[in-house]
């Protein structure tokens, strides 16, 4: 369908720390024991898009991500790893693996979705209104622990509040106005001419910019071109985009070329193409265009994804969290794992210590050893970790092959690989970074465990 | 007889009836001129009255006025045909009915040289009084008009009805009818045999063979003929003498061309052959298109009774349906999918551009096309379109107008010379594509424009329905020209597509009124003039077009207005429609449930579940011809009985050349 795919997986992002490390890279973080890239490539297999382009910041972690996707998945994708520079952001990504880009249209999915929607839905859009891109919006998810009240007000405080504002116009389908949370300190500007050439213009702040973008490659490189200064797809690009639909510089010489043609053949041409834009509603860019003749315009569409469907963005711990819990929980379809009556996984090489509970949503990893009487809610345990007994973990991940001596009791924390808890050691809302070892008998409230 | 070609016998005997003074008789060696074009019909039309099967001129190759005159006097008196059925039985009681060569399907083919276009067109001229000194564009349609394309199809018309007339006119005319009909007593008896025997025994490929084999003869006699043509000074040797000859030579001269020639014909007849329409309350049929599609969609629960026979599927999942699987879909090419796309979500909209976009989708898919190796550029080619066009038939039920669009191009395809190499038979396509596109759209628009515009004078109020673009150009050109007319736009839900044509009339400076259908009776009272657009016109005159035009038409007659039409030929059919219920697409039935601007939304939940409650969203209508006054069209303004004509006619060109 002459559309190229770009996966842009980033490195070892800050916002993550101390989850991410030199070992894991942001795109290999388990998500219910599987890196959270593999759930990216599941979706974009499904929809039968085997051609793949990783874009990995750094070379290490190039390395790490191409060392996994090649044991994991080479006989059924065709996927090439590209390293680029560290901290170029996302447009400088694209500007660096630029000359590897030559379809018509270009999709470009974040590294660190966990979704349900397909990617072909945004494609279509694409095609569909001839777009110059088109973003992929959809519901705000529901962040931190639904129901348990214990943690619920501490999560709500620490989410950092990052809506995005996007203005839609009367049809939903174009994007009149986008402005990323961080920007917005306490008031946005909205263009005139958009809002006139529009009419109505609908805020959103409920939606939420899902990093799934179809991009015409022409409009896209000529942007990376021209605005050598911009750093991030959506803070810079998309903005830039949908404030000049308008008023396009991207196409500045398109018009004087037309107009040498042959008149008879042009005249044709014109009668040609007004017999095709007459025939559909005119969205208001033609209605526009039609006004002003020497302007052109373009669109930027948006597929808004049903309600129903699962879409995260794994970029923050909290959102690791939710994606952990959630695909475990309550959208286990993407999990790809087959859940037992009790509505958890124990994967049969574990060992369970007698009266120790693992109880509905849990996932515990192959080769673990659990103690007696432990109870498991709500919880991610990984490979090979040694429990001891007595252990309370609730709404935790604990990564591959850490240690939870006797007596512990952990809610809401990340235990990372390799670590390593002593006895009696109480941890909530806590972060311990891979290798790390806390000491026994300490009680530790929202801290973060990592070596300076 | 194959039973798909059923319904195409039935414009032939239409045709008959319109042209009472043709006889279009059953013996006429059509599949032969099918072979031929006009130019070898020129040297064949005297000689063929030698040949054994041709003892009558071809009545459809002389004027009719002058049959009268001449050797067919005798035979004019069961000529003028009341009826399609009248004419069957008198053509059994007769016994001139030869079996072998009646072949409905081959007349609609054949190439009956287009020497009756003169009278169709003047006909029509005489019909609605065409005053032709005060618009010089007007004749351009016109036999001796300044247009290329009525031109080149005239210009063999004329020069062989000359000659025709000629040849018969010269001192052979006696000797021909002479030896006609002593011929004709002669061979009656065995002739009778021959179709007694045919009936008893009509299997198809019998009568195949048969028909080969007059074909060959034929063909040889024309041979002959043409050497004899140059020497027609002499008087003829006598018949019996002659006769068996060209049934001798037939084998040896001609029959591997022939026979050649023959396959091809079949071939083309049965391309020609306009596809069935699925008919949905086919189970088995269904399943197995359910088998291929592309598609995924749901039956509706609450289908409408009677139509069954069209599509009905719930509305809503098809599009997130088919746009998740974009990337599924490796076979469809991206544009054509794109198409595909606009056309189920309605982005597209009006026959004509929906032509052009598919076109122009099909023009980009031959271009990225490349022949797999140890396969067939034409074989593959033809499955690959024919995979596109079932798609976009899943996505919507095609128009008219891109059937006769996609047989032109199979046609080309088809036609495409085997020495040619693959880049230049795919540049081949496309500019025939891009010529189709130049010359049956938008050139057709212009003429259409330039004849209509002679219908509108100062002071008139012209009504319109919906939107088409051919009208819109018309007002458009008319306004531009200084005319002084105001316009009333009649519209309907739920598309409410006439509101484009306002914005556009409005902002041009256009004196409108807008309305909607219910207002019709009203409004009608002060139009003089409606103007309306197709979607098709089939052979019987009636009008295809959207729904709620049949209304128009039918006040627009009681009020004593007269209707316009105006559709490009490339739309007509050949088929016949009698009714709106056969041939028709189903619209979303939310979209008539839903008002907008209104919640409705619970109370439309509560009638979804509601099992006595079917809603009827139909797109078309029919329009009987009785309504149309004329219709304007690329090749002049014609009433709708002459629709067959131009089907007949001009359609060959497309196909054929």
């Amino acid at each position: 369908m002459d559309f190229q795919v770009v996966i842009l997986a980033g490195g070892f992002s800050s916002n993550l720390q101390p989850l991410v490390s030199k070992e894991v890279p942001k795109a290999l973080l388990p998500v219910a024991n599987r890196p959270v890239l593999s759930y990216v490539l599941d979706l974009l297999e499904s929809s039968n898009l085997k051609d793949l382009i990783v874009v990995v910041e750094g070379e290490d972690a190039a390395l790490k991500v191409g060392g996994w996707i090649s044991s994991a998945c080479v006989d059924r994708l065709h996927v090439e790893v590209a390293a680029v520079a560290e901290n170029v952001g996302t447009a400088g990504a694209l500007r660096a693996i630029a000359h590897h880009l030559t379809a018509k249209d270009i999709l470009i999915v974040s590294g660190d979705i966990v979704s349900d929607v397909s990617p072909g839905a945004v494609a279509a859009t694409h095609r569909r209104h001839d777009a110059s891109v088109t973003a992929m919006l959809c519901a705000e998810p529901v962040s931190g622990p639904s129901e348990s009240g214990v943690a619920g007000g501490k999560d709500k405080t620490k989410k950092p509040a990052c809506y995005d504002i996007i203005g839609l116009d009367s049809s939903k389908q174009f994007l009149l106005h986008i402005a990323t949370a961080a920007e917005i300190k306490k008031d946005t500007r909205i263009k005139k001419s958009i809002l006139c050439a529009a009419g109505k213009m609908e805020i959103r702040s409920d939606l939420m910019d899902s990093h799934i973008y179809a991009f015409k490659r022409s409009v896209l490189q000529k942007v990376l071109d021209q605005k050598p200064t911009f750093r991030s797809l959506k803070q810079d690009v998309l903005p830039y985009l949908v404030r000049t639909q308008l008023r396009s510089e991207v196409f500045p010489d398109e018009k004087t070329v037309e107009d040498n043609g042959k008149n008879n053949m042009q005249n044709n041409e014109v009668v040609l193409s007004q017999i095709l834009s007459n025939a559909s509603l005119p969205s208001f860019h033609q209605v526009y265009e039609s006004g002003l003749n020497s302007r052109k315009t373009y669109k930027c569409c948006v597929y808004i994804a049903d309600e129903s469907k699962y879409c995260v963005r794994l970029n923050s711990i909290q959102a690791f969290m939710d994606v952990n819990r959630d695909v475990i929980g309550d959208a286990n379809h993407l999990s790809g794992y087959t859940f037992s009556s009790h509505h958890n996984i124990v994967h049969p090489s574990a060992e369970l210590g007698s009266k120790t509970t693992v109880g509905p949503h849990c996932m515990l990893g192959e080769g673990s050893q659990v103690g007696d009487k432990c109870s498991v809610k709500r919880s991610v345990i990984g490979r090979h970790c040694r429990i001891g007994s007595n252990v309370k973990v609730v709404n935790s991940v604990v990564m591959d092959h850490a240690t939870i001596g006797d007596g512990c009791s952990i809610q809401g924390s990340v235990i990372c690989s390799n670590a390593q808890l002593q006895e009696r050691v109480a941890l909530r809302d806590c972060q311990v970074e891979a290798g790390y070892v806390v000491y026994a008998g300490g009680e530790h409230k929202g801290e973060t465990f990592a070596r300076k | 007889m194959d039973p798909r070609r059923g319904p195409l016998a039935v414009p032939k005997v239409r045709r008959v009836g319109f042209f009472t003074s043709i006889e279009p008789s059953p013996e006429t060696p059509r599949p032969n001129r099918s072979l031929s074009g006009p130019a070898e019909a020129i040297t064949s039309s005297s000689p063929l009255s030698d040949s054994p099967s041709g003892q009558f001129i071809s009545p459809v190759q002389i004027p009719p006025s002058r049959h009268h005159s001449d050797n067919l006097a005798s035979r004019a008196a069961p000529v003028p045909v009341p009826g399609p059925s009248a004419f069957r039985r008198q053509l059994a009681n007769d016994r001139t009915l030869h079996v072998g060569s009646y072949n409905p399907v081959d007349s609609l083919l054949g190439t009956s040289p287009p020497s009756s276009n003169g009278e169709v067109s003047e006909d029509s001229g005489s019909l609605f009084g065409f005053q032709r000194s005060d618009s010089a564009k007007l004749s351009a349609s016109f036999p001796n008009g300044g247009f290329d394309m009525t031109v080149a199809v005239r210009a063999p018309g004329e020069s062989e009805a000359k000659v025709a007339t000629a040849s018969t006119s010269d001192g052979r005319k006696k000797n021909v009818e002479a030896s006609g009909e002593s011929e004709s007593v002669a061979t009656k008896p065995r002739k009778e045999k021959e179709t007694r025997s045919l009936k008893e025994k009509t299997s198809k490929a019998e009568r195949r063979a048969i028909q080969e084999a007059q074909r060959a003869a034929k063909a040889a006699a024309k041979g002959e003929g043409s050497k004899r043509a140059g020497e027609s000074s002499r008087p003829k040797p006598s018949k019996p003498a002659k006769q068996p000859q060209p049934k001798k030579e037939a084998p040896q001269v001609t029959s591997s061309v022939s026979e050649k020639r023959a396959v091809s014909v079949e071939k083309e007849r049965r391309m020609d052959v306009p596809q069935t329409q699925m008919q949905y309350d086919d189970k088995s049929r269904v399943d197995k298109a359910k088998r291929r599609s592309v598609v995924e969609q749901t039956e509706s629960k609450n289908k409408v009774e009677l139509f069954l026979h069209l599509p009905q599927y719930e509305r809503g999942n098809q599009l997130p349906n088919l746009s998740s699987n974009i990337f599924t879909l490796d076979t469809i090419h991206h544009a054509v999918y794109k198409v595909g796309l606009q056309h189920l979500a309605g982005d597209i909209a009006g026959d004509n551009a929906r032509c052009i976009a598919m076109l122009h989708a099909f023009q980009e898919a031959i271009n990225d096309y490349t022949t797999p190796p140890m396969k067939d550029l034409t074989m593959d080619l033809t499955a690959k379109i024919n995979g596109y066009v079932s798609f976009l038939i899943e996505c919507r039920p095609l128009s008219m107008s891109m059937g006769n669009a996609i047989r032109f191009l199979k046609n080309q395809i088809r036609k495409l010379p085997v020495d040619l190499s693959e880049p230049e038979a795919k540049a081949s396509l496309c500019s025939e594509i891009g010529r189709f596109i130049d010359e049956k759209i938008l050139l057709a628009d212009k003429v259409i424009v330039q004849h209509a515009v002679t219908k509108i004078r100062d002071g008139e109020v012209l009504l319109t329905y919906g939107f088409s673009c051919v009208v819109e150009m018309i007002l458009l050109y008319a306004h531009e020209i200084g005319r002084k007319f105001r316009v009333v736009i009649v519209d309907s839900r739920p598309n409410l597509e006439g509101q484009k044509l306002l914005r556009r009339l409005v902002t041009r400076g256009l004196d409108c009124t807008y309305t909607h259908i219910n207002a019709v009776s009203y409004i009608m009272g002060e139009v003089t003039r409606v103007f309306l657009g197709a979607s098709s016109i089939f052979s019987n005159g009636t009008l295809y077009s959207k729904v709620g035009t049949a209304c128009v038409a039918m006040v627009a007659n009681a009020f004593s207005v007269p209707v316009i039409v105006c559709c490009e030929a490339y739309k007509f059919h050949e088929r016949v429609l009698l009714d709106s219920i056969c041939s028709n697409e189903l619209g979303d039935p939310d979209a008539i449930a839903n008002v907008p601007l209104r919640n409705n939304k619970k109370h439309s939940k509560t009638m979804d579940n509601n099992k006595n409650l079917q809603f009827l969203n139909l797109m078309y209508d029919s329009t009987p011809a009785e309504y149309i006054s004329m219709i304007v069209t690329d090749y002049g303004m014609i009433p709708p009985t002459s629709i067959p004509v131009i089907v007949r006619e001009y359609r060959r060109e497309d196909l054929l050349l």
